[in-house]
């Protein structure tokens, strides 16, 4: 597939937003990994609770431990568990629900059928079940929620992929003695890969509130592995004196999640018109 | 010599409601280097009989009867076999040359893939031999024209290219649904003579599927006129143009706007429509609509009747 030259996205105000936000977000968890203010784990009781200063300019925690520093390494948490949730409900998804949609009949039942079972828990609820019942844990944690992206993409592949398969190319295409499986690879995956990448950035978004909301819960990353759900589980009893414990973090799980669906909105509306023109 | 050899070939399609039949007993053969006419209005099942031969029926199409290519039964062959005859041994071109081709791919790679995938050619082998393919059906600049994009061409040029595509494995047998049906008039008189130029050269057999009798007139050997799923009259292009047995051709004549075949009009309507599957008679298709329609004819198949060297179902055929 085409993708769109970067004039096109600086034209879409919220795409522009989204992009670079979401970039911006990537430019620190790659820097987390070489460089933050300080060791996010040093501790420094005499530093405790610090408001925010020239020194430590997100404050500290009960601990002492800077705050920045935990958010910068908390970024890349975000990110894995984004991008290995995501993954597994892509790769696993996309492949149930093209088979659905290709073979059709009793595969697709129960391809359909297994996934509105899925879909019919509520994810966060069901990936507290799945923590609870695996154990607390960032793998866990990820094996949980990915799991729930298993069904989005399974049922919008599906759809999107039946609606390719009714295109006269595809019919031209077997004329022409190719496979089926050649087919969904060559024909069909291209052709539906733009609306993937939008909703593997909205699950992106979503991904990143489902393990802050279970670090939160203490389901999650496990110290001292740093997670924004868990410092703003941590900032809870010290809420009234410190408020910044809370507001920093909140704001980073704002602010990742903004970005995500803004980015995602503006590629959809980016790739649809040019979806549509295609299919005519 | 024959190719293609189709006995009672009947398609019916399952619905919640019931079986449709949509093809119902057609049969015929085709010989090398010849072009066999499909005509009828819309929704005779033309379609379908063309899609039956290449096994692309839609999943809930039951297919019965024979359909042999250098007698080997298609209707018998695996998935797998299939595979290697479409595109190989029979290859289609379709009405739409606008959606026909895939819009994310480069032509020439389109139409070198089927090399590829059917000769073991080499890529780079496979786009040389697709340059002369486009240039042998009157692409201009074919080299140029490997690295464009379907929007990038005119339907007139898609549809070229589709036939390219079609030709490139050189097939004993060539589908052509409605090949000119979407085009511009003069498109489609060329798109007629680059046809009838390719059968003489590569001396395949064509099947060419029309509802305009002026463009089956103009490259057809023999005609098959086609309603209701059935055939209703057959013969030589010459016979059946000139005797018109069956009622239902003296009407698609009828229908024609001035006297004869004209190139490039579409059929007026022959009073009444087309039947549902479901709503057919247990007789001839054609009754509810046939000036010449009796009680016989409403529960009783027609016999098939020789009429000038044409073939018609017909209880009361005949000038
Ligand atoms: N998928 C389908 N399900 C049910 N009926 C169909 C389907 N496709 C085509 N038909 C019916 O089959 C008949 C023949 O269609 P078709 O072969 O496309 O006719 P033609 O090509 O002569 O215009 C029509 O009555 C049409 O409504
Ligand atoms: S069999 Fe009867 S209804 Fe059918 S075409 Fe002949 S005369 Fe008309
Ligand atoms: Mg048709």
């Amino acid at each position: 597939m085409k993708f769109p030259r970067a004039a096109a996205i600086m034209q879409r105000p919220a795409l522009a937003a989204g992009a670079t936000i979401t970039l911006l977000l990537a430019m620190v968890a790659l820097v987390s990994l070489v460089w933050t203010p300080y060791p996010y784990t040093d501790m420094n009781i005499a530093m405790r609770l610090q408001p925010p200063s020239a020194r430590h300019w997100l404050g500290t925690d009960q601990f002492g431990r800077d705050i920045l520093s935990m958010l910068m390494a908390g970024s890349r948490n975000s990110f894995a568990v984004g991008f290995v949730a995501v993954g597994i409900g892509l790769g696993i998804g996309v492949a149930l629900g093209t088979t659905a949609a290709v073979r059709g009949g009793i595969v697709d039942d129960v391809v359909m059928r297994l996934a509105d079972f899925t879909f019919a828990f509520p994810a966060v609820l069901s990936a507290i079940m799945i923590t609870a019942w695996l154990g607390p844990g960032a793998v866990n944690a990820i094996i949980a929620i990915g799991i729930f992206n298993i069904p989005v993409f399974a049922r919008l592949s599906r759809g999107s992929a039946l609606q390719v398969l009714s295109r006269d190319f595809i019919l031209a295409a077997r004329a022409a003695g190719k496979g089926m499986a050649r087919i969904t690879v060559e024909h069909v995956l291209p052709n539906i890969a733009g609306i993937l990448v939008v909703q593997a950035t909205i699950q992106f978004a979503l991904a990143i509130l489902a393990e802050a909301g279970l670090a939160y819960l203490g389901l999650g990353t496990q110290p001292p592995n740093p997670s924004w759900g868990r410092m703003l589980n941590e900032a809870q009893t010290f809420m009234h004196r410190s408020p910044w414990l809370a507001i920093f973090p909140g704001a980073a799980i704002a602010l990742a999640v903004l970005g995500f669906n803004l980015l995602g909105d503006g590629l959809r509306d980016l790739i649809d018109p040019k979806l549509r023109r295609a299919r005519s | 010599m024959t190719v293609l050899d189709v006995e009672d070939l009947r398609v019916d399609i399952r619905t919640p409601t019931g079986r449709l039949p949509i093809v119902r007993g057609v049969s015929f053969t085709l010989a090398r280097g010849t072009t066999l006419g499909l005509v009828g209005e819309s929704g005779s099942g033309k379609s379908m009989t063309a899609l039956a031969i290449m096994r692309l029926l839609p999943q809930a199409a039951d297919v019965s009867g024979a359909i042999r290519l250098h007698g080997e039964d298609l209707l018998q062959a695996d998935e797998t076999r299939m595979c290697r005859i479409r595109g190989d041994r029979i290859a289609m071109v379709f009405q739409e040359p606008m959606t026909a081709l895939n819009p994310l791919h480069r032509i020439g790679d389109q139409i070198a893939e089927t090399l590829v995938l059917h000769r073991d050619m080499a890529r780079r082998a496979a786009l040389d031999e697709a340059a002369r393919l486009l240039d042998r059906v009157g692409i201009r600049e074919a080299q140029a024209r490997l690295s464009a994009y379907p929007h990038q061409l005119s339907g007139g040029q898609r549809q070229r290219v589709m036939i390219a595509m079609a030709l490139a494995c050189r097939p004993d047998v060539l589908i052509a649904d409605e090949p000119t049906s979407a085009l511009d008039v003069t498109v489609q008189a060329q798109v007629i003579d680059l046809l009838r130029s390719l059968v003489d050269e590569f001396g395949m057999a064509l099947i060419l599927i029309s509802h305009d009798l002026g463009v089956i007139g103009r490259l057809a050997d023999r005609v098959m006129v086609m309603y209701g799923g059935a055939i209703m009259e057959q013969g030589s292009t010459k016979a059946v143009f000139t005797t018109r047995a069956h009622p239902y051709t003296q009407g698609l004549f009828a229908a024609l706007p001035g006297r004869g075949a004209r190139k490039g009009r579409r059929l007026a309507a022959i009073p009444g429509t087309v039947p549902a599957p479901d709503a057919l008679p247990a007789g001839c298709p054609f009754y509810g609509r046939c000036p010449r329609g009796q009680d016989v004819c409403r529960d009783n198949p027609p016999p098939v009747v020789e009429i000038g060297g044409s073939r018609a179902a017909c209880f009361f055929p005949g000038p």
